[in-house]
């Protein structure tokens, strides 16, 4: 174990404090507040009412005021802060009476509750992913620090206030124990992910058609039929425990199920970099469909998406490509499904880290457009210092350590999985297009003058909402081109004149 | 972009995150003297006192402080206001916090003046430009005390840097302009000023042919000198003096009505010795001999109060100077027979600042950077230093964590420390065969000391019972690894150097 691997930890860990310095999401704004107000109200009402009417609209539980609509086990873990929280001040999960509390000893808990989660659960496994690359200790390093430095991620977990660093941190380990080969181990840990939050779903596909494609491929077919067994053991084993409490009674599960898919709540809420709010710009999709319809044609076009990068993986499954396919499977659902919110681009910008040894331009282009695509939520809560300082950090850090914005030291770094050969002998090439760091610039000075419009200049009374749509527009059109880019290169489509990045 | 740049930024956007933190009564103190003298005339500057933070800083000081003034006026103008006590809006708070870290580019300069002295190569990430400046650009001390407590360090060891590196390349003349114009930002580096003195009447004023011992002086030089350090100070002090202020100046600057320590022990041998009297006074208690006076009384009580020794004898202000003065002596002697020896001037610079440290009167913890800082430069160059560097900014940044008040800073006090200790262990270089057992078991005694500062008290139950104990055992442990490196760095300047840096004398 290296020690700079722990340096990097630290690093992450310090910036993880502090951003939640700043704001939360909510502060100071009754009636409802925002999300930070909601975990606290899971950690009062797991802690007081029994488990069977966690999910149930009861007197004591309105679910109207931050109802819970997340798996058992994200319910399991605000139990076990509850009580934690009730040890330290019984006033911060008081029934009903710590409603919208804000005191500095509260903000302390709940800060250090995600310091400690992501402690516990995304560090450990950014590094287990890292090491599991098995490439040199200069890639573990720099890959453990684009997952631990992205400002995504630090943002809306230590800012905005949530707990995304658990179920993307269990993601991220089933990730690392499949590319060691455990992949029964990696089944129960993508379980334990879903179960958490079940956003998760945008990356199910992937991991089952991956493991379903290595049990095909084994040598024969007994293999195959105990791989798969082990696999759907450890899986429904996992979905047991984590269910059982509910399943005693059928209306409970049933409950359950109500509050994960509410399908009431329509095809977008805030303005969000898809396809389908993009559209609504010009073609007013909310009001000329039904709710059915809609529905429908979400589920067409993110299963028609969904199934090109999904049967390749199927047919080779390696983990390249199951990268590749976490990437493009999330980035279709986000584009194309049903009620997404932008937050929902973190389930993409994680592949997008992983890969980032393979494709380091577009890796960070990526991460720096989704962080900034939420520019909207992000000023909502007065986090824009926040923003700037942590991306700022981002690009120079990572800039600093592998020259990914400097043509000489692009060159001058060993070849990495790129499909294109330089034919040996003669000066070593630049396997980004001169073109690729100027465009990321532009782009990133494009989010810079709408962030900078967005704060200084009203918008016109026609259009109250126009900074979030043009940011919106602005980054559906980043990531409608990054889902063309990396379709391209899972199908293999560059040759020597398209250059890999 | 120098990659000097670059660390830059990144310390920069880590100090800017910091802006919501902690903030301790000197964030009050630059803002009532941003409204002092942008309000006020030049006469009230020094006779001001609405606020108990009066002006204690020397006159350049407060002209920078005006100049910052004339932006402040953008950010909130109420700030501006004397009255105006204890005011801090969002807008103020930002505006300060900037100033810190714009400032710091003075830092920037002269780290990248002293990066140009230091050999070695390395790959971009590991070249000795970027290691010197991670550990001081960002240093966790200075992060520490400049950007969470809120004082300006950098910019004034920046200064100290540049004079430095003018040191090294034989800029005689500026050097002096610079530390001169430093003395008039902060007194306290009057610390520093036998060892320039030293130096400067050795390799400048006077030479001394090889072979020989008799010095003749360089009359031309001398004067220039003198022109350049008289002509700071008069531009400094001559307003003031004009106006019959001068006295008035002395008793701001100087003012020994506080004890011999600061509300909280700075891990100096004041400890102790006051450690000594307290158990003595406890001894002679439990011998029923009687104690005179009340001076049982808590000495690190939070605010500052004089310190009286109940049975050894008291310390008076002239007795520190002329211990500190003695304990200069031997490096100072040193530094006249070394010519020419850039290094061994920053290592005189480092010793003078850390005896005034250990011996001074009324010394405040964060006193202890003025040594860490510029050692770094050192640490850079060779494996001894580079052990005794580790080692002193260890115990200087736990020593420090008390400053930061309140549960919520807890976790950047170790997580500060650790990173720049683990940083600087790898970064720095090594130096031959492992370090003895007594090295590593006092830094795993410091981790400890800081973790039951910061929770274990209070885990323990203690918190009612002996609110003054993690303080105390602080002060102590630190106190104990100060000393040490001051030990070993008289050990290593008197009898293991060998090499230096030589300067080109005109």
């Amino acid at each position: 174990m290296d020690s700079r691997y722990l340096l990097v930890l630290g690093l992450g860990l310090l910036l993880r404090w502090a951003v939640s310095l700043h704001p939360h999401s909510g502060q100071r704004k009754p009636p409802m507040f925002g999300d930070y107000e909601a975990q606290r109200h899971w950690m009062e009402v797991t802690h007081n009412l029994p488990l069977a009417d966690w999910y149930r609209n009861t007197t004591d539980n309105d679910l109207l005021y931050w109802g819970l609509d997340y798996p058992p086990l994200t319910a399991y873990h605000s139990y076990l802060c509850g009580a934690v929280a009730a040890r330290v001040d019984p006033s911060f999960v008081a029934l009903h009476a710590s409603r919208g509390l804000e005191t500095p000893e509260h903000r302390l808990f709940m800060r250090a509750t995600v310091l400690v989660a992501d402690l516990l659960v995304f560090l450990p496994a950014a590094l287990w992913f890292a090491v599991a690359l098995r490439r040199s200790r200069a890639v573990t390093l720099t890959v453990l620090a684009v997952l631990v430095l992205y400002p995504g991620l630090l943002l809306i977990d230590h800012g905005h206030f949530q707990y995304n660093g658990v179920s993307l941190g269990l993601m991220v380990a089933a990730a690392a124990a499949l590319l060691g080969r455990r992949d029964a181990t990696g089944a129960a840990l993508f379980s334990l992910a879903l179960n958490y939050k079940q956003m998760e779903l945008y990356h199910a596909l992937p991991f089952f058609c991956y493991l379903l494609g290595t049990c095909l491929r084994q040598r024969t077919w007994a293999a195959s039929v105990g791989k798969l067994a082990k696999i759907g053991a450890a899986t429904v084993l996992t979905f047991g425990l984590v269910w059982l409490p509910f399943l005693v009674d059928a209306q409970r599960a049933v409950e359950v199920g109500a509050r994960l898919f509410p399908f009431n709540r329509g095809l977008f809420e805030d303005k969000v970099a898809n396809f389908w709010c993009s559209l609504s710009v010009v073609y007013k999709v909310k009001q000329l469909h039904s709710v059915a319809a809609i529905a429908s044609m979400c589920l067409s076009t993110t299963a028609l998406f969904l199934l090109p990068t999904n049967l390749l993986l199927l047919a080779d499954p390696t983990p390249h490509n199951l990268l590749l396919s976490l990437l493009n499977s999330a980035l279709t659902f986000f584009l194309f499904s049903f009620q997404v919110h932008e937050k929902s681009i973190l389930l993409a910008a994680l592949p997008a880290a992983m890969l980032f040894p393979d494709y380091p331009l577009s890796s960070l282009w990526f991460l720096l457009a989704s962080t900034l695509s939420m520019l909207p939520l992000l000023l909502k809560d007065d986090l824009l210092l926040a923003t700037v300082a942590t991306t700022v950090f981002f690009t120079v850090a990572v800039n600093m350590a592998t020259g990914v914005l400097d043509a000489g030291r692009r060159a001058a770094a060993p070849k990495q999985r790129s499909r294109l050969t330089t034919t040996s002998g003669g000066p070593p090439a630049d396997p980004c297009s001169r073109w690729a760091v100027p465009a990321l610039y532009l782009s990133l000075t494009g989010y810079a003058v709408l962030a900078l419009t967005s704060v200084t200049v009203s918008p016109p009374e026609r259009y109250p909402d126009l900074w979030p749509v043009l940011v919106s527009l602005y980054s559906f059109a980043h990531f409608a081109g990054f889902f063309l880019y990396y379709h391209l290169i899972q199908f293999q489509f560059f040759d020597e004149k398209f250059k890999v990045c | 972009m120098d990659s000097i740049y670059e660390v830059f930024i990144l310390t920069s956007c880590l100090k800017l995150l910091l802006i919501p933190a902690y903030r301790s009564t000197d964030f009050e103190v630059h803002r009532n003297w941003l409204a002092i003298t942008h309000s006020l005339p030049l006469e009230q500057w020094y006779t001001e006192s609405t606020s108990e933070w009066t002006l204690d800083y020397p006159p350049l000081f407060a002209w920078f402080e005006y100049c910052l003034s004339q932006l402040a006026a953008f950010f909130d103008p109420r700030m501006l206001e004397v009255q105006n006590l204890n005011y801090a809006s969002p807008a103020t708070i930002l505006f300060q916090r900037l100033t810190v870290i714009a400032s710091d580019f003075v830092l920037l300069v002269g780290v990248k003046k002293c990066a140009d002295t230091v050999p070695g190569q390395g790959t971009y990430l590991t070249s000795p430009r970027v290691r010197l400046a991670a550990l001081t650009l960002g240093s966790a001390g200075l992060i520490m005390v400049d950007h969470i407590h809120f004082q300006y360090n950098g910019l004034l060891i920046g200064l100290l840097l540049i004079s430095y590196a003018h040191m090294t390349q034989g800029r005689f003349l500026k050097s002096a302009f610079f530390f001169t114009v430093l003395l008039n930002m902060k007194h306290i580096f009057l610390y520093l000023a036998p060892a320039y003195f030293v130096f400067l009447l050795r390799n400048y004023c006077v030479t001394i042919p090889a072979g020989g011992w008799l010095p003749r002086p360089q009359l031309a030089n001398t004067a220039k000198l003198g022109l350049v350090v008289l002509g700071v100070f008069g531009l400094s002090l001559a307003p003031f003096a004009a106006l019959g202020q001068l006295p008035q100046l002395v008793s701001r600057l100087f003012p020994f009505k506080r004890g011999l320590c600061h509300a909280y022990w700075a891990p100096n041998l004041w400890v102790f010795y006051n450690l000594a009297d307290k158990l003595a006074v406890f001894g002679a208690r439990r011998l029923g001999v009687s104690v005179p006076g009340s001076a049982a009384a808590s000495m690190t009580g939070g605010l500052v109060q004089d310190v009286e020794h109940a049975l050894l004898p008291a310390v008076r202000p002239a007795a520190t100077f002329a211990l500190s003065a003695a304990a200069m002596l031997p490096a100072l002697v040193t530094l006249w027979r070394r010519p020419a020896d850039a290094a061994a001037f920053l290592r005189a610079l480092v010793q003078c600042a850390l005896c005034s440290f250990l011996l001074g009167w009324h010394v405040h913890e964060k006193a202890v950077l003025l040594a860490v800082v510029p050692l770094a430069v050192l640490a850079l160059r060779s494996g001894p230093e580079a052990r005794l560097y580790l080692l002193l900014s260890a115990a200087a940044h736990v020593s420090l964590g008390p400053l930061l008040f309140g549960g919520r800073e807890a976790p950047a006090r170790l997580l500060l420390a650790g990173l720049h200790a683990g940083y600087a262990a790898q970064a720095l270089p090594a130096a031959a065969g492992p370090p003895s057992r007594a090295y590593t078991g006092y830094l795993a005694g410091l981790a400890a000391v800081a973790v039951y500062d910061v929770i274990g008290h209070r885990a323990l139950g203690l918190d009612g019972r002996w609110p003054f104990l993690p303080l105390l055992v602080t002060s102590l442990y630190c106190a104990v690894g100060v000393v040490c490196c001051w030990l070993a760095l008289y050990w290593h300047m008197l009898f293991r150097v060998e090499g230096g840096q030589k300067i080109k004398v005109r």
